[in-house]
């Protein structure tokens, strides 16, 4: 059993060296403070590259189309991803379905930079999720609750994403993912052996994870944002809650002028405790993406429920 | 930005948070005894006792220190003998030559890298380090890192991966394309910059 270790870190995961622990979160770590973007082609993938994004996710539709388009959405094209490796310097991450382990493989035979185990995409298995320690390339995945989050590391996942509502320009799901995930982990502090085994038993995790986590009062991988992030004071209030970087999915590019979109965005989530800067850079930003108000949505369009 | 931890013997040292893995660069400098303080605006750069260039990407802190102003104020204080210390994309903002694309930057250091010189990130690891001045056995870890591919006059490599250079200093600029940030505990490169902070606190004009 290796242990992992990155400045104070330090939690067993079986079958990974300390070494591939280290690179892979220090991968994460590497993007910290930054936005990651959505882009569907090249063109747009260098808009976010020249706005400052610190990576892009690439696929081929963003998550407000695969909500209206519906039909089953899957890993992209290997073609329009290798397009995007060549046209920008910066990460390029990717996403594949719930447990599809194949895609997963593609992807990392392509190289892309960073996996995302995401419910924006179809499930392809709706009782495992991928082993990610039997991978190289770092894994991302969403979670809505501490449980989830704990669940996915002890997977294998290298960062955490709260999931928010993809697709919706509603922030509201993200904020409440990110309070749950937060209030739970500040839940655990001052709990006996006992009560912390429960909480494993509970979360269909090792002791081992939650008391690492009770101890040291945060997650042992960075803690990133999602779903629903449209306008750059929703990323600062992300930041502010506690999250460390910022996905923006259909925000930017469902939005009246992307490039300048894109760009007031990177500035908030650098200046996140700034509201003048914050002002500054919301000015003239043209229209934000139109938002869905996720009570009025029904329960089967929800995609942050995916996922075990 | 209010500065953290440290045993007060010198000023904070700046660590550049405009994006990065700023945060593991506090934590590994306050583990070695000092404080330090976070750079996001031209009011934090007063009165430091050395600065950090962190990792991250350098496209975005390209960007940030244009649009807010920065660059040319940061400019002044990596010009202005305190102590430096870069890791990766820090380093790639300091070299003279930058290419994997060309970019712009301080060209403080006689230096030509390649940005992601080693590979995607499926190539990233923990190689081990030939050095002269490290102890024996120290390893760095490499991450998207550059390349760099000359070293000019006034440049002392320090470490080496294999053939190429690793750890490069010209005066009191220090440039690691690896990441002892994250190395757990204390760190021989760290130590190195920390010794260089509390040295040029001792001078009559340095420091305070």
């Amino acid at each position: 059993m290796a242990s992992l270790q990155t400045k104070d870190r330090s939690v067993s995961i079986p079958g990974f060296t300390a070494e591939e622990l280290v690179s892979k979160i220090g991968f994460c770590e590497q993007l910290k403070g930054g936005v990651i973007m959505d882009v569907i082609d090249p063109e747009q993938a260098r808009i976010a590259e020249d706005a400052g994004a610190c990576a892009v996710m690439a696929l081929e539709r963003v998550p407000a189309d695969i909500r209206k388009h519906g039909g089953v959405a899957r890993a992209s094209d290997p073609d329009m991803i290798a397009s995007i490796q060549r046209t920008v310097s910066i990460p390029v991450m990717a996403k594949v379905r719930i447990g599809h382990f194949v895609e997963a493989q593609m992807l990392e035979s392509m190289e892309v930079d960073c996996i995302d185990e995401s419910e924006v995409l179809t499930p392809a298995d709706d009782e495992f999720q991928i082993d990610k320690r039997s991978f190289k390339t770092p894994f991302v995945c969403g979670c809505r609750d501490l449980g989830e989050a704990l669940r996915r590391i002890h997977e294998g996942a290298s960062m955490i994403r709260t999931k928010g509502e993809a697709g919706t320009g509603n922030v509201v799901e993200a904020v409440r993912h990110m309070r749950t995930l937060l209030s739970q982990i500040r839940g655990l502090r001052g709990m006996d052996a006992l009560q912390l085994e429960k909480k494993a038993v509970e979360m269909r995790v090792p002791f081992d994870l939650v008391a690492w986590v009770a101890e040291r009062q945060k997650l042992p991988v960075p803690n990133f944002s999602a779903g629903g992030v449209a306008t750059p004071a929703d990323a600062a209030l992300m930041m502010q809650l506690g999250a460390e970087t910022v996905f923006v999915g259909s925000g930017i590019f469902k939005s009246g002028d992307p490039a300048q979109r894109a760009k007031a965005m990177v500035r908030a989530v650098a200046h996140f405790n700034d509201p003048k800067m914050l002002v500054e850079v919301s000015r003239g930003l043209g229209e934000a993406m139109v938002g869905i108000d996720i009570n009025l949505m029904p329960a089967h369009e929800r995609m942050a429920g995916r996922g075990v | 930005m209010a500065s953290k931890a440290g045993d007060g013997d010198t000023l904070p040292v700046g660590v550049l948070a405009l994006q990065g893995d700023f945060v593991d660069h506090e934590a590994a400098l306050q583990r070695h005894g000092l404080c330090t303080r976070q750079v996001r605006t031209v009011a934090d750069l007063n009165a430091l006792g050395g600065l950090v260039l962190p990792g991250g990407e350098s496209t975005t802190m390209l960007k940030l220190l244009d649009v807010d102003g920065l660059w040319e104020p940061l400019g002044a204080v990596l010009r202005s003998g305190l102590p430096v210390f870069a890791t990766c994309a820090g380093m790639i903002l300091l070299a003279e030559q930058v290419e994997n694309p060309v970019q712009r930057s301080y060209a403080l250091l006689p230096i030509t890298v390649v940005r992601n010189g080693y590979g995607r990130q499926f190539h990233s690891g923990t190689f081990a380090l030939n050095s002269a001045v490290l102890p024996a056995g120290t390893s760095g870890t490499f991450i998207r890192a550059p390349r760099i591919t000359r070293v000019g006059m006034g440049c002392d490599v320090l470490a080496s991966r294999g053939d190429d250079p690793v750890l490069v200093q010209k005066g009191p600029i220090m440039a690691a394309c690896f990441h002892p940030e994250l190395q757990p505990g204390s760190n021989p490169v760290v130590a190195r910059f920390v010794a260089a902070v509390r040295k040029h606190a001792m001078l009559p004009a340095g420091g305070a």
